[in-house]
């Protein structure tokens, strides 16, 4: 009888500690939350024939640091700045464009601060100045993710400290991923940054009560970069795997598939592919390799 | 959906099983033995009750990940990780209830076993078969804190489809998705086996 007590519970204990080396995956794409939410990486997944990939969907910040301490093999981010820095340190072995799409301004229907279709900067600058007359909010990410710092950089270009702001009584910090935080701005009538995926997602399904205002621009491009982990930097890399599938990626299929993704859906896609863009649209290449190279 | 429900029975349950298998002794030995130093012991347990979860999710996660002292093991983001911490989370409920019954067993009925001629692990064991209706509620408590926690699960396990989803981290994942329909299904599905489960703990030994 007390055997038996004992004897399952160890049992069960050997099984699981077995498990480790059976069930391993064979390559961990940390990403950004935007690619992973929106269900991008699934259905990418879903097409590549090699061993299905572990998603860590932590946001860019935290993807970015994952890698650091051995936890990834591959990056999928969408923020420059960070990743410049991250290659500079010796981090990542090598770094490409897989996908691009426009961040959008959204805000509550009738437009209180009447920034429709005004450039990006400007359009901010109105917003904190109805925000300050009372006639309008602003809900930032607050958690460091790649929206999160294109948020800031917008806000810094229009002439606003974010450390200034965040004392103002209008600007609220929401420390939440993207649904989240349209879902505050959605109940608090507020502006708001948000990735084009996650706002069509939550539009489309009626959660949100919000309105694109501000759609393109040079400003609000969001470029998504793929980095493979230096196995030379970071110990316990998988640089076959990671090669392999960013391969897959960068194939005619995987952008291919990119480029269709909730097309059928949405009205329109969510993510653009790169492939051929300098002869198909060249100004919009310039623009996005002077984003991507200037973060 | 059914993969993610049997996952999380599974990385759950045998986190209940690995605290039990640590637990009951300890339980024994604090709900039957007199010694000094008891009452401390039990009040640390029962303190470790409100133990939150991201807090020992952040511990876990500075031993397990690669650069902590545990790092070589590769435990970060598995099933293991989310059993051990889940395991670990759930100690104080398993040993605190289960401690705690074997202490209303009326005292009588060991020295009459003994009497009787039976050995104090057969004394023991008869006192746990008395108190086997505790005993119940201490397991199911300390499953059902295990299955319906989030921090340990998402800090520990990353929710990676397919290997380390469970219940908890898909809803999180899919309210975040806006899949509000596909969230209410698996909080049903969560709210059912907890419930069942204390209603069959309830009946087991109940007179």
């Amino acid at each position: 009888m007390r055997g038996l007590f004992l004897a399952v519970p160890v049992l069960l204990l050997l099984l699981s500690l077995a498990l480790p080396l059976r069930g391993r995956p064979g390559l961990r794409v940390a990403t950004s939350t935007s690619l992973y939410d929106t269900g991008l990486l699934d259905h990418l997944a879903g097409r590549y024939r090699g061993k299905r990939p572990a998603f860590l969907s932590l946001g860019t910040g935290q993807a970015l640091l994952s890698a650091k301490r051995g936890e990834a093999d591959l990056l999928l981010v969408h923020a420059p700045s960070l990743e410049r820095e991250f290659m500079q340190e010796g981090y990542g072995r090598r770094r490409v464009v897989v996908a691009y799409n426009f961040f959008v301004l959204v805000g509550p229907p009738g437009d209180p601060a009447g920034i429709e279709n005004l450039p990006p900067v400007e359009a901010l600058g109105r917003i904190a100045r109805a925000g300050r007359e009372g006639r309008a909010r602003w809900v930032s990410r607050g958690d460091l993710s790649g929206t999160h710092l294109k948020e800031n950089l917008l806000w810094r270009e229009a002439g606003f400290d974010r450390e200034e702001l965040r004392k103002e009584g209008w600007y609220l910090e929401a420390g939440a991923g993207m649904g989240q935080t349209l879902l505050l701005a959605s109940e608090r009538r507020a502006y708001t940054l948000s990735d084009l995926g996650t706002f069509l997602r939550y539009k489309k399904k009626g959660l949100v009560q919000l309105e694109p205002v501000v759609e393109r621009g040079k400003e609000l491009l969001n470029v998504y970069s793929a980095i493979v982990v230096n196995p030379e930097r970071v110990r316990g890399v998988n640089l076959e795997g990671a090669v392999d599938f960013l391969t897959f990626l960068l194939s005619e299929e995987g952008q291919g598939l990119i480029g269709e993704f909730g097309a059928g859906e949405y009205g329109s896609p969510l993510f653009f592919p790169v492939a051929g863009l300098e002869n198909s649209d060249p100004e919009l290449a310039g623009w996005l390799l002077e984003v991507w190279g200037g973060g | 959906m059914l993969d993610i429900v049997l996952r999380s029975l599974w990385v759950s349950g045998t986190a209940t099983a690995l605290a039990t298998a640590w637990g009951l002794p300890l339980a024994l030995l604090l709900g039957l033995r007199e010694f000094r130093g008891r009452r401390v012991v039990l009040n640390l347990f029962h303190t470790l009750l409100g133990l939150p979860t991201v807090t020992l999710g952040l511990l876990l996660y500075l031993l397990l990940s690669s650069r902590g002292p545990l790092g070589p093991l590769h435990l970060l983001y598995t099933p293991a990780a989310m059993m051990l911490g889940q395991a670990l989370l759930v100690t104080p409920i398993l040993v605190s209830l289960l401690a705690d019954a074997l202490r209303a067993v009326d005292p009588a009925l060991r020295d009459l076993a003994r009497t009787l001629g039976a050995s104090e692990r057969q004394a023991s064991l008869a006192a746990l078969g008395e108190a086997r209706r505790g005993a119940a509620l201490a397991v199911v408590a300390s499953f059902n804190r295990a299955v319906s926690e989030l921090g340990v699960a998402m800090m520990l396990g990353g929710n990676i489809h397919g290997y380390t989803r469970v219940m908890t981290t898909a809803i999180a994942l899919e309210t975040a998705r806006g899949e509000i329909l596909l969230s209410l299904q698996l909080a049903a599905v969560l709210l059912l086996i907890v419930f069942t489960l204390s209603l069959v703990a309830g009946r087991l030994g109940g007179r």
